[in-house]
């Protein structure tokens, strides 16, 4: 749609590189107005996401049962490659999603979980107990946020388990390096 | 003041998730978009950027088939028939460091890290539209220029070596240091 024709790309060459700059293809797209004419783009997108936040429980409860089926699969056969893809891209999703359906938490502990999948050294030999844990709270906070009182829980439990999953994985790491910088490392998505 | 005219725009989304997809959606229109294209993984987008010639790809990084990081270095290829130009917005839950860097050498021009709001992709396509950076090419990259700012404070060794005028001439921190002394 918005592509310069190939004579208006100038292109400088450099020793080891070369600097290609060509007018913007996109700045038909942009409008200059005085402020009292503009519009609330961003304000009309939060009331459009608003109205389909009827539909975020539900959605959630699939990714939720998504991830508890990864994991029975596992439980029953294995390890394998596939498995493995498949319950970190569960986790991984509720980490992304959570948080716009409504429940924060359930993305800190997700996200927990696939730091886990991701730094330790041997999934077989990984406790059990630290994968349950982490999807048996997800599944709790999934269906227990409706109630006002369970929102401070959710977020404790969220933390504890973190610290569970950090200790565990520090301890794991102490002679790879490169994985012990990546956990310690803090996240680019600001603390809440 | 900039408005943008989104009903101009043609966006293309990937992502695997059809909960995000939706949610994509549902913010491009009402930013006022008309054309936004939908793929759910790396290799149907790839036919979709060729056939639709979007001006703003927004995928996800963890995809079937190919993920979004190929999918990038797919489309800044820049020998293509296609528009390898075109900016690339990555949507993702991974929000380390290391991530950012890797999808900024991939030729990836915004990151976005999950989760999702109105006013975070509304100022990603709001730079991407306004503010574009020239691209560069070198033997292993070609994508927009890394080097968003000019840090005029800078103390080290010149890595991109230009003509002679535009070699930059500064002393390292440990000559600095030395004579400080």
């Amino acid at each position: 749609m918005a592509k310069n024709n190939a004579k208006d790309i100038e292109v400088k060459a450099f020793a080891t590189h070369h600097l290609i700059t060509q007018p913007n293809p996109l700045r038909k797209v942009l409008r200059r107005v005085e402020e009292k004419d503009m519009d609330d783009p961003v304000g009309r997108a939060e009331q459009a996401l608003a109205g389909l936040s009827g539909e975020f429980k539900d959605w959630m409860t699939t990714e939720v049962n998504r991830l508890s089926a990864a994991y029975v699969a596992i439980r029953n056969d294995g390890f394998t490659k596939a498995r493995r893809d498949e319950l970190f891209h569960a986790a991984h999703d509720i980490k992304g999603d959570a948080a716009t359906f409504g429940f924060p938490a359930a993305a800190g502990v997700a996200e927990s979980l696939c730091r886990v999948i991701e730094h330790a050294p041997d999934l077989e030999k990984v406790p059990a107990e630290l994968f349950t844990h982490h999807i048996n709270a997800i599944l709790a906070i999934v269906h227990e946020n409706t109630k006002l009182d369970s929102i401070s829980v959710s977020a404790e439990l969220s933390r504890r388990l973190r610290k569970v999953a950090d200790d565990y994985l520090a301890d794991v790491n102490r002679d790879r390096p490169e994985h012990l910088e990546v956990i310690l490392a803090p996240s680019i998505v600001p603390a809440e | 003041m900039f408005r943008i005219d989104f009903n101009k725009l043609r966006f293309l989304v990937c992502d695997d998730n059809p909960h995000m997809r939706r949610i994509l959606r549902t913010l491009l229109h009402s930013f006022g978009a008309r054309e936004v294209y939908e793929a759910e993984d790396g290799a149907t987008a790839l036919e979709m950027y060729s056939h639709y010639v979007p001006d703003i790809v927004i995928t996800d990084w963890a995809m079937p088939i190919f993920d979004g990081l190929e999918l990038a270095q797919m489309i800044r290829q820049p020998e293509s028939k296609g528009n390898p130009y075109a900016p690339i917005i990555m949507l993702t839950g991974h929000s380390e460091k290391r991530r950012v860097t890797v999808a900024r050498d991939a030729g990836v021009t915004e990151f976005l890290a999950k989760p999702i709001s109105a006013k975070g992709l509304y100022q990603r396509i709001l730079n991407v539209v306004a503010n574009p950076r020239p691209f560069i090419k070198t033997k292993t990259y070609f994508g927009p220029d890394r080097r968003r700012n000019t840090n005029s404070a800078y103390m080290g060794p010149e890595r991109r070596v230009g003509e002679k005028h535009e070699v930059l001439q500064q002393p390292s921190l440990l000559d600095k240091a030395r004579s400080s002394i």
